[in-house]
């Protein structure tokens, strides 16, 4: 079993692996889960390896449970994570609202799987991109990011928990059954290559003068941590600077979230993430995520050699959509394929934007099978 | 001049409180508020955990760290606090539908882990915020906004659930008995491990005027009449005990350690296992 954090090597790794070792190098001291296939090896390792590191690992009852405890042990200090798959995340979403509107730093892996429902449990799907966008009931900002090799999610599980500590946020990451459990050769990095973030502490005197929900400029509030001495108090309801319900009041209402919605959205361009892949003279933009971009290199590479200019956009952070660049390439470009494993959720993200009209097509596959390079090459020949 | 209790840990920038005249709430949070300052524990190191419903609104009036989540997972999140800083006294105030019915499982799982909580449930006998709808702990033949011929469900027992999932401290009182009420409170703050403390209370607006039971003054005189102690039940057969409620101390056990304190020992453990890092 893979022991090693700092060392900066190279490893031969699962993706549910690299998920755990990432965020470990990212600081993660708690993790309350409760087993689902495929993400389980997650909560396997770092049940072994969390207390070695003075960590803590707990199996709750129920997923329901185990977003709580992650968001109560945030509260009391904790660099918390959690890890699902689609049918968990689906009762996550209950307390991840909570973690929105309280403002909680905290990671959730969600190892996607085939569904709806129970679905087929041990075969990959790409099926909540939406559900990881809007999953809860009401507005609110989230950060999704959805890596599409081993390295990339030890690297985006590190990212996530700096997302999280700086923006004072929930923060998702997509992984699926086939990363989950498919080994690759990652290099890991040293300690001080990882930056590693950590929330920001209020700076007042230790009186009642402490208000979690004040935020200066940068609309992301001090966080204290239970027991430190300020006696504050959070609500699940909206509430005002004081973090005491302020129902009461509309334009106190709206104050909050617009705020939540803004501290995420005027940092976009920290936040996001994507690739592009022979895009220079591209006629063809291809738009996919995770493991399905991987293999639409594949069919990129081989409608190149015939002379097809066909190249890549790969959103690394799904959600918020990477949506300037893409308009970018979608206004040159004559036509947009979506090659996903679902019935075309990322197709209906690139319809809203600017340029697309009218130069979407799809492929999509559902069936718990991976997409071939076949499938995307055969839909560049037939759009081209 | 000492200060009184209730201005020391008490906001009185937040009363008064949004409770209905009668309602039982104040008597239990102002038992809790005592059983607090008689246990003597450090102000700055008590988190209040509550779910949703009337009772849940309690600590808003409290000047200690607050958390009020959603309902029915007071006692997960509570359950994440206190594995992340076993320091803090983590007290979760919530009520019997909030604790029996969405946050059954939860309940359970806290007092079969015996991880050191003190759970005080203000058990109303109906959903207050909701209007007034039958709860878990609704007696039978009770009319509530959605049992109106009469609730034909068995009423939990919240003192056996909590003893039969292994709480190691479990008492029951009512609004009358309020000094009695501190007592049980102190004594599950003081157990290292699941306390579950059955407070019961009164609901007049919804459950006592659709039920003939009076106000809040004759639903709280009642309790007299309505309570036997353990050892007055030993004695009574179960057509008797039928309309009685229980109350006294029915688990009081330090036989079971604790779940923070045994993982303490596993990191421990797992410490001096652990090969080296670099």
């Amino acid at each position: 079993m893979a022991e090693t954090i700092y060392k900066p090597e190279y490893q031969v790794l699962t993706g549910n692996e690299a998920v755990t070792l990432g965020a470990l190098a990212a600081g993660m001291n708690f993790f309350a889960g409760y087993p689902i296939t495929p993400a389980t090896e997650i909560a396997e390792l770092a049940s072994e390896l969390l207390p070695k590191n003075g960590g803590k690992y707990m199996q709750m009852e129920d997923e329901l449970a185990s977003m709580a405890a992650v968001i109560g042990a945030s509260f009391a200090g904790s660099k918390a994570m959690t890890a699902t798959s689609g049918p968990g995340c689906s009762l996550m979403q209950e307390n991840l609202s909570y973690g929105m509107l309280a403002e909680v730093p905290c990671v959730l892996i969600d190892v996607m799987r085939q569904g709806p429902c129970q679905g087929v449990a041990t075969m990959p799907a790409q099926g909540d991109i939406m559900q990881s966008r809007w999953g809860t009931h009401g507005d609110h900002p989230i950060i999704v990011t959805a890596p599409s090799s081993v390295g990339e999610l030890y690297m985006e599980t590190v990212r996530a928990f700096n997302m999280a500590e700086k923006y004072r946020t929930p923060v998702m990451v997509l992984s699926d059954a086939a990363m989950a459990h498919m080994s690759e050769k990652i290099r890991i990095p040293a300690e001080d290559e990882l930056h590693i973030i950590n929330r920001k502490k209020p700076d007042v005197t230790k009186d009642r003068n402490y208000k979690p929900y004040e935020a200066d400029a940068t609309d992301i509030p001090p966080m204290a941590t239970f027991g430190d001495g300020y006696r504050w108090f959070v609500s699940g309801i909206i509430h005002d600077e004081t973090g005491f319900p302020a129902t009461a009041d509309h334009a106190k209402i709206a104050a909050k979230l617009t705020r939540i919605e803004r501290k995420i959205d005027s940092n976009i361009k920290e936040i996001e993430l994507y690739e592009e892949y022979r895009t220079s003279d591209a006629e063809i933009i291809i738009v996919s995520i995770g493991i399905t971009a991987r293999v639409a290199k594949g069919a990129i590479d081989r409608a190149r050699k015939e002379g097809v200019k066909v190249g890549l956009f790969r959103p690394v952070t799904l959600w918020p959509f990477p949506e300037e660049a893409l308009q970018k390439l979608a206004a040159s470009a004559k036509k947009i394929i979506t090659a996903e494993m679902n019935d075309g959720q990322l197709s209906r993200i690139v319809k809203e934007l600017d340029g697309t009209d009218g130069k979407i097509e799809k492929v999509t596959r559902n069936d718990g099978a991976l997409m071939t390079a076949e499938m995307i090459y055969e839909r560049i020949r037939e759009v081209k | 001049m000492e200060q009184h209790v209730f201005d020391r840990l008490m906001r009185d920038d937040k009363l008064p409180h949004m409770w209905c005249r009668g309602c039982g709430n104040g008597i239990v949070l102002q038992s809790i508020i005592r059983a607090i300052d008689r246990t003597g524990i450090d102000q700055d190191k008590v988190v209040i955990v509550s779910g949703v419903g009337c009772s849940s609104r309690a600590n808003n009036y409290t000047d200690f760290c607050g958390l009020h989540t959603t309902h029915g997972r007071p006692i997960a999140y509570a359950t994440g606090i206190k594995m992340a800083n076993p320091e803090l006294q983590v007290i979760v105030v919530t009520g019997d539908g909030d604790s029996t019915s969405i946050g059954g499982n939860h309940f359970i799982h806290a007092a079969r882990r015996n991880i050191d909580l003190t759970v005080v449930v203000f058990n109303n006998s109906n959903y207050g915020m909701t209007g007034g709808q039958y709860s878990p702990t609704t007696p039978v033949g009770a009319v509530t906004k959605t049992s109106v011929y009469g609730n034909i469900e068995p009423a939990f027992d919240v003192c056996r659930l909590a003893e039969g999932s292994g709480a190691t401290y479990v008492a029951r009182s009512t609004t009358y008995h309020v000094q009695s009420l501190i007592r049980y409170i102190a004594n599950g703050i003081r157990n290292k491990g699941l306390s579950v403390i059955d407070a019961m209370c009164d609901c007049p607006t919804l459950f006592g005027r659709i039920n003939g039971l009076g106000g809040g003054a004759k639903m709280i005189a009642a309790w007299p009449e309505k309570t036997v102690s353990i050892e007055e039940a030993e004695a009574l057969t179960e057509d008797e005990l039928e309309e009685k409620v229980i109350i006294g101390e029915f688990v009081n056990s330090s036989r079971r350690s604790e779940y923070t304190e045994k993982y303490a020992k596993i990191i421990e453990e797992a410490q001096r296992e652990r090969t080296d890092l670099k």
